[in-house]
């Protein structure tokens, strides 16, 4: 079974508060060098079927109205197995 | 005529009881409606309550949003049934995209609850015209992803047309943009925001004022005149 890999991440405008709270408790944890960090969400789709164009233009369809709120997330679209990017948005 | 106002709950709803009261309150017949029902059983308006409808699973609101009951409500909405989003129903509205914007974690990322001045930016809308524009209400406000945010664009356009609802006026809670706490759509039947007025609504309980009572008489006069 094919895996499809969505990554959503917050627009790069969009302040992460998340992130940055990762990112201040770095040093502290004796991790430095990180000069910002924003946090996303990764989503594991097993796909029943091939992984056609097809497929892969209902995902991003999935993606765009579910999995990410295109008001304040970017996302990403990747046949994993495969380990080509097919699409991307 | 009585008014009859549905009040939705999703699994996760939390403030559909008290919504319901502020509704008999005012003196409307209020109505459960069940997330499951597609009708929505005669109702005049709706109010979606606050909450954590479906946990705030994926993004607050995002779920519920295709929910059979939404469905109909999108609809309805769209020919002009008033509707009003409080809190988690504001984030719905958004993910609905029947309001434009969205909401995102507090900017200092810590759950609020607190008694909220805010300032009246519209008193023109099917549930603020009770209020007169520029007034200062106080109701609780309660959330953790309350932070609204839209692209430059969206606000401007949301100045220029007078559909900032209501603002926060004495801090500013979350980091929501240009102190936005609520907004409306252009036709002014759907208005979204995030502070609590069903709270306030009797001397006894809350902010000790009812201060949110106007919303729930704006709608009866609204639709008894109508």
């Amino acid at each position: 079974m094919a895996r499809v890999v969505v990554d959503v991440m917050l627009k790069p405008e969009i302040l992460d508060p998340q992130g940055q709270a990762v990112q201040r408790a770095l040093p502290r944890l004796g991790f430095d060098g990180i000069a910002d960090v924003r946090q996303g969400k990764r989503f594991e789709l097993e796909v029943e079927g091939p992984v056609d164009a097809a497929a892969l233009a209902r995902i991003n369809e999935m993606a765009e109205t579910f999995l990410a709120n295109t008001v304040i997330e970017d996302f990403t679209v990747k046949i994993e197995a495969d380990e080509k990017a097919e699409e991307s948005k | 005529m009585t008014a009859r106002i549905g009040v939705v709950t999703f699994p996760g709803t939390l403030d559909d009881r008290d919504s319901l009261r502020a509704v008999r309150i005012a003196g409307a017949e209020p109505v459960s409606l069940w997330h499951r029902d597609t009708d929505l059983h005669q109702v005049d308006a709706v109010v979606l309550a606050g909450g954590f409808s479906y946990g705030d699973y994926l993004r607050a609101g995002a779920i519920s949003r295709f929910s059979p009951v939404m469905e109909t409500v999108i609809e309805q909405a769209k020919a002009g049934m008033p509707v009003l989003g409080i809190c988690n129903g504001f984030q719905i509205l958004t993910e609905a995209h029947l309001l434009p914007g969205a909401m995102l974690r507090n900017n200092h990322l810590h759950f609020i609850c607190r008694d909220q001045k805010l300032r009246v930016e519209n008193a023109e809308t099917a549930w603020t015209s009770d209020y007169t524009a520029g007034q200062e209400i106080s109701v609780p406000l309660k959330n953790v992803d309350g932070r609204y945010t839209a692209d430059e664009r969206t606000l401007d356009e949301l100045e220029a047309e007078g559909r900032v609802a209501f603002r926060y006026s004495d801090v500013n809670p979350n980091g929501s943009l240009r102190d936005i706490a609520g907004i409306t759509n252009a036709a002014g039947n759907v208005v979204g925001l995030m502070p609590h007025p069903e709270h306030a609504v009797e001397p006894l309980i809350g902010t000790g004022r009812t201060d949110g009572l106007g919303f729930f008489t704006s709608i009866i006069k609204k639709l008894v005149n109508a």
